[in-house]
C-alpha cells in the first residue's frame, strides 16, 4: 500500500476559487465604488495583514507580543522621514518603511528573546514605548506633535495621474485608491507567504517550538532560528503596513503611529475572536471587528469596553474563537495546514513508502 | 548639591514604584501569572479612594483603610471568577484575557470618571519638606518609600513565617504536591490576588496624593512596575524594592539633563540591565 502526504482539502480548492474570484472584484471595485467604501475596505485590509502577522508570532510562533506598534510607527516614520528630508516620492518610500522596521526589529529581537512568555510580551511594550519618545524627539517631523504628509509630495505621487484620468476623481481620492491596491497586495502577499511558510519544513517547526521547545530541540529545530525569521518577517511587513496607513492617513504623530490600542489591542481582538492559530480566524474576526465598529461608532468608549468584554468572554468559554468553533463542528478548513496521511489510489502523486 | 538632591528625589520616587511592583512580583512568584490589568487596577483603586474621601469626608489615608478591603475582595473575585480559569501551561490566555482587562477597565473609568485629572489632596503634606543635612527631602515621598519598605518587610513576613505564607510558597514550588498535602491552590491563588489588591490600595493612595492621575495612565504603572521586578529579579521582593530605585533614579537623573529625557532615560535603564544581567541583579526564582 502506497501513502501520500496531503494538506490539500476539497473546502480548501473552492476556497482558492472563491478568494481568486474575490480578488478579481477587489482589484476593479475602485471603478464603481465611492470613496467610503474605498477607505472602509482600506481599514479592513491593513487591519487583516496587521492581525495576520501578530496571528503567526503569537498564534503559530508562541512569541506574544504587545509591541507591533513599534514597527508601525518606524514604518510610519521611515516613510515620512524619506519623503520630508529627502523628497523621496511616497511610493518607493514604502519600501524604506519595510527595511527601516525591519532593522528595527534586529535588536528589538536581541532584546525581547532574552525574555520568555509574558515577560516577552511586556519587553516588547518596553521596547516599543522607547521608539515612541525616541521619535517624539525628532523634530524634522514634528517632533511630539506630529506633521502632515507635505502637499506637493502627495499629489505629485507616483500613480496618482494615471489613476485621476483612469477613474475621473480628485487627487484625494486617487490616492485612497492606489493605497487601496497596495493594501490589497500587501494582504495576498502577506497570506500567501503564510500559507507558503506554514506548508514547508519551517512552518512545521513553529508549530513544534511553539507547542513543546524541548522536544522540538531534541528532533533537531533550530528554535531560535526559526523565531528570528519569523520574528523579522512579522517586523518588515508590520513596518510597510505601517507606511501605507500613515500614507493614506497624510498625517503623523507619535502617539497615534505608535498606538498601542490601534495597532496591537485592536488587532489582538480581532485575531482573538475570529480565532488565534488559524489563518481563516484573522479573517472573520475582522469582519466581526468592523460589524462591531460600525454598530458601537457612536458610543465613544462603550466601544473599547464591549470589544474587550467580548475578548476576555472569547478566551474565557471559546478559547479557539469562532472560526475554531466552526471548524471543530464542521472539519472545514480553507487554508488547510495539517498533514494527513491518504491512501494513494491515482498515479503521480508524491510517494512515501 | 543638586546632583545629590536630583538622586535623593530618585531614590524617593523609586519607592512609589517599588509599591507599584510588589503586588505584581507577588502575583508572579505564587502563580507565574503576568497581571497586564495590574496598572489599570491601581488607578481604579485611586478612584475608589476618590469617590471614598468625597462621600464619606475623609482624609485619603482613612480613605485608604476603608478601600483596602474592598479591594481585597475585587481581587479575590477576579482570581476566582475569571484568572482561575485561565492559568495553566499555556500562557497566552492569561495574558490575552489580562490584557483585555485592561483595555475595559481604562475605557469603564473613562466613561465613568471622565478623563479629566484628578487628585487626592492630603493638604499641607503635599508641600511639607524635611532638611536633612544640605537636601530638602518632601516629607510626602519621604512616606511613600517608607511605606514601600513597609509593605515589602510586611510581604516577606507572610511569605516566610505565617501558614498562608507557607501556602504561597508550595503551590509556587510545585502547585499539584501542594494540593496533595492537603493546599487548595485555587484558594492560595485567590488569596494571593487579593493580598496583591491591597498593595495596590497602598500605591493608590501614594499615586494619587504626589500626581495627578487619570483613566489612561495604568499602562505606563505597569511597565514601571514590570521594570523594577525584572530589574531586582524574578521572585526577589527585596529587588524589585532596588529595581525602583534604579529606575527612580535613572528617571530623576534624565529629567535633570532634558525633561523630555524622563521616561525614556527610565526605558533605557531597564533595557541596559536586561542586556548586562538578564535574570536581574538579585535573582531568587529560577523561571
Amino acid at each position: 500500500m502506497r501513502y501520500a502526504v496531503r494538506t490539500r482539502t476539497r473546502a480548501s480548492r473552492v476556497a482558492g476559487v472563491v478568494a481568486v474570484v474575490l480578488l478579481a472584484v477587489a482589484v476593479v471595485l475602485p471603478a464603481f465604488a465611492g470613496r467610503a467604501l474605498v477607505q472602509d475596505l482600506f481599514f479592513i485590509l491593513t487591519m487583516l495583514v496587521l492581525a495576520q502577522w501578530w496571528n503567526l508570532l503569537a498564534g503559530y510562533g508562541g512569541m506574544v507580543s504587545i509591541g507591533q506598534q513599534a514597527f508601525v510607527g518606524v514604518g510610519a516614520y521611515a516613510l515620512f522621514g524619506a519623503v520630508i528630508l529627502w523628497g523621496v516620492d511616497p511610493l518607493p518610500a514604502l519600501l524604506l518603511s519595510g527595511l527601516a522596521a525591519l532593522a528595527f526589529a534586529v535588536p528589538a529581537a536581541f532584546f525581547a528573546f532574552r525574555l520568555q512568555g509574558a515577560y516577552f510580551a511586556v519587553a516588547t511594550w518596553v521596547i516599543a514605548e522607547v521608539a515612541r519618545l525616541s521619535f517624539a524627539q525628532w523634530k524634522q517631523v514634528g517632533g511630539g506633535t506630529g506633521t502632515s504628509l507635505p502637499r506637493d509630495a502627495a499629489k505629485n505621487m507616483w500613480l496618482v495621474e494615471p489613476v485621476k484620468s483612469l477613474f475621473d476623481v480628485k487627487t484625494s481620492a486617487a490616492r485612497d485608491i492606489i493605497a487601496y491596491w497596495l493594501a490589497l497586495v500587501l494582504l495576498v502577499v502577506t497570506v500567501g507567504g503564510i500559507y507558503w511558510l506554514l506548508r514547508r519544513r519551517h512552518g512545521l517547526a513553529l508549530a513544534a517550538v511553539r507547542d513543546n521547545l524541548e522536544a522540538a530541540r531534541s528532533v533537531g529545530v533550530d528554535a531560535g532560528a526559526v523565531r528570528w525569521i519569523v520574528f523579522l518577517a512579522a517586523g518588515f511587513a508590520t513596518g510597510i503596513a505601517g507606511g501605507l496607513i500613515h500614507l493614506q492617513n497624510a498625517r503623523i504623530s507619535p502617539d497615534a503611529a505608535f498606538s498601542v490600542i490601534d495597532w496591537t489591542a485592536l488587532v489582538i481582538f480581532i485575531v482573538v475572536i475570529g480565532g488565534i492559530g488559524t489563518i481563516e480566524g484573522p479573517v472573520v474576526g475582522v469582519i466581526v471587528f468592523f460589524v462591531l465598529r460600525s454598530l458601537l461608532a457612536d458610543f465613544g468608549a462603550w466601544y473599547l469596553i464591549i470589544l474587550g468584554m467580548i475578548g476576555i468572554a472569547v478566551m474565557l468559554f471559546a478559547p479557539r474563537g469562532l472560526w475554531g468553533f466552526l471548524g471543530d463542528r464542521t472539519g472545514v478548513q480553507l487554508f488547510p495546514v495539517r498533514r494527513r496521511l491518504v491512501p494513494l489510489v491515482r498515479r503521480g502523486q508524491r510517494r512515501i513508502q | 548639591m543638586i546632583w545629590l538632591d536630583t538622586v535623593i528625589q530618585g531614590i524617593l520616587l523609586g519607592g512609589l514604584y517599588a509599591l507599584f511592583a510588589a503586588g505584581l512580583s507577588l502575583v508572579f512568584g505564587i502563580m507565574r501569572l503576568v497581571n497586564l490589568a495590574h496598572g489599570d487596577l491601581i488607578v481604579l483603586a485611586a478612584y475608589l479612594i476618590l469617590i471614598i474621601v468625597t462621600a464619606l469626608g475623609l482624609s485619603p489615608f482613612t480613605a485608604a483603610l476603608v478601600a483596602a478591603p474592598i479591594m481585597f475582595a475585587a481581587g479575590w473575585t477576579l482570581q476566582r471568577v475569571v484568572l482561575n480559569h485561565v492559568l495553566g501551561d499555556d500562557i497566552l490566555p492569561p495574558l490575552l484575557v489580562t490584557f483585555g482587562l485592561s483595555i475595559v477597565l481604562q475605557n469603564a473609568l473613562l466613561e465613568t470618571a471622565s478623563a479629566d485629572s484628578r487628585r487626592l489632596s492630603v493638604g499641607g503634606l503635599e508641600t511639607a519638606s524635611l532638611a536633612l543635612g544640605p537636601v530638602n527631602v518632601g516629607v510626602l515621598p519621604l512616606l511613600t518609600f517608607a511605606s514601600a519598605v513597609a509593605v515589602i518587610f510586611a510581604l516577606s513576613h507572610i511569605i516566610r513565617h505565617t501558614r498562608l505564607g507557607r501556602a504561597f510558597r508550595a503551590t509556587s514550588d510545585d502547585p499539584a504536591a501542594a494540593e496533595l498535602m492537603g493546599v487548595r491552590p485555587r484558594r492560595v491563588f485567590a488569596a494571593a490576588t487579593a493580598l496583591a489588591m491591597v498593595v495596590v490600595t497602598v500605591a493608590a493612595l501614594y499615586l494619587g496624593a504626589r500626581a495627578n492621575f487619570d483613566p489612561a495612565i495604568g499602562p505606563a504603572r505597569l511597565i514601571y512596575a514590570f521594570e523594577a521586578v525584572i530589574i531586582g529579579g524574578l521572585g526577589s521582593l527585596w529587588g524589585t524594592l532596588l529595581g525602583g530605585v534604579i529606575i527612580g533614579v535613572a528617571q530623576t537623573v534624565g529629567g535633570a539633563l532634558n525633561p523630555e529625557w524622563q521616561i525614556l532615560a527610565g526605558h533605557l535603564a531597564f533595557l541596559v540591565v536586561l542586556l548586562l544581567r538578564p535574570r536581574g541583579l538579585l535573582p531568587r526564582a529560577v523561571d
